[in-house]
């Protein structure tokens, strides 16, 4: 009995946490990509540009920094995925669509803090990615990763005075 | 609450405030802020870490500190006279075990 308990401790607790993982953290993901599509199609025709300077017909009447973040963790299932990835190298799967969620996350966020405050555009958009130290000091414990997006929104004064 | 509300002087990460023209330059001027996670959040990060997904918690924590070192580094520029900081960047390092530092960087001048 004892040793059957054991054996539960050792081996069917992580399987158990694994398996809670993976079903939630698939349920978790479809939701989240279900969201950001809604959203990035609801902002469709929004500009938000990489260039650091303004297309000329743009006549701006003011500007703001804007930004939107989020930090992200590798769930349980993804992490031992990895490890195993890590033994024979090569393309890690199960973390990219957590990284590119978190950026989709990120931009719109940005562009949801624009909006709210009424600008029109954003330019000279910059992505930042930085990794969070973890919290234990062996190594284990909490680990995150933050998407920073920021850039330069801006108001039309009127967006076509050039093009008469 | 967020980057821009927080200060009364003109920001962008542009190399100039879009419109406007810069008439006088007063340097570089920075802000920072280092930061814990706290033992309750963590421990429900923690949590969150067997699932994945955000760490809803954390993106809170950071993104107040970051609007500190934002207003640090405004106040530095209030100081020299600007009103304006342009060419914003902003970084994130993590220092030791559980701590992060924000940091802000911009340069402080006058525009029209």
């Amino acid at each position: 009995m004892a040793q059957n308990l054991e054996l539960f401790f050792n081996f069917g607790v992580p399987l158990l946490l694994i398996l809670v993982a993976y079903f939630f953290g698939s349920y978790l993901e479809k939701r989240h990509y279900t969201s950001i599509r809604a959203r990035e199609e609801a902002y469709f025709g929004y500009p938000v540009v990489t260039f650091d300077t303004m297309p000329e017909d743009w006549r701006v009447s003011s500007s703001t920094l804007v930004d939107g973040s989020v930090v992200v963790s590798l769930d349980y299932f993804k992490r031992i995925i990895a490890g195993l990835r890590a033994i024979v190298g090569g393309r890690i799967k199960t973390y990219e669509p957590l990284l590119d969620r978190a950026r989709r996350e990120a931009v719109l966020r940005m562009i949801e803090d624009a909006k709210k405050q009424g600008y029109d555009a954003i330019f000279n958009v910059r992505l930042d990615t930085s990794r969070l130290a973890n919290a234990r000091g062996d190594g284990r414990g909490t680990a995150g990763v933050e998407m920073l997006a920021y850039g330069t929104a801006v108001k039309f004064a009127s967006r076509f005075a050039n093009s008469q | 609450m967020n980057i821009s509300t927080s200060s009364s002087i003109e920001l962008s990460n542009t190399e100039t405030i879009p419109g406007r023209r810069i008439v006088e330059f007063y340097g570089v001027v920075t802000g920072n802020t280092v930061r814990a996670k706290h033992l309750g959040r963590d421990i429900l990060a923690g949590l969150k870490n067997i699932v994945g997904g955000e760490l809803k918690a954390y993106t809170e924590l950071l993104q107040d500190s970051r609007i500190e070192a934002t207003q640090r580094m405004v106040e530095e520029a209030r100081s020299m006279g600007a009103n304006a900081v342009v060419n914003v960047r902003f970084a994130t390092s993590s220092i030791s075990q559980g701590a992060a530092e924000l940091f802000a960087y911009g340069t402080a001048v006058r525009v029209e």
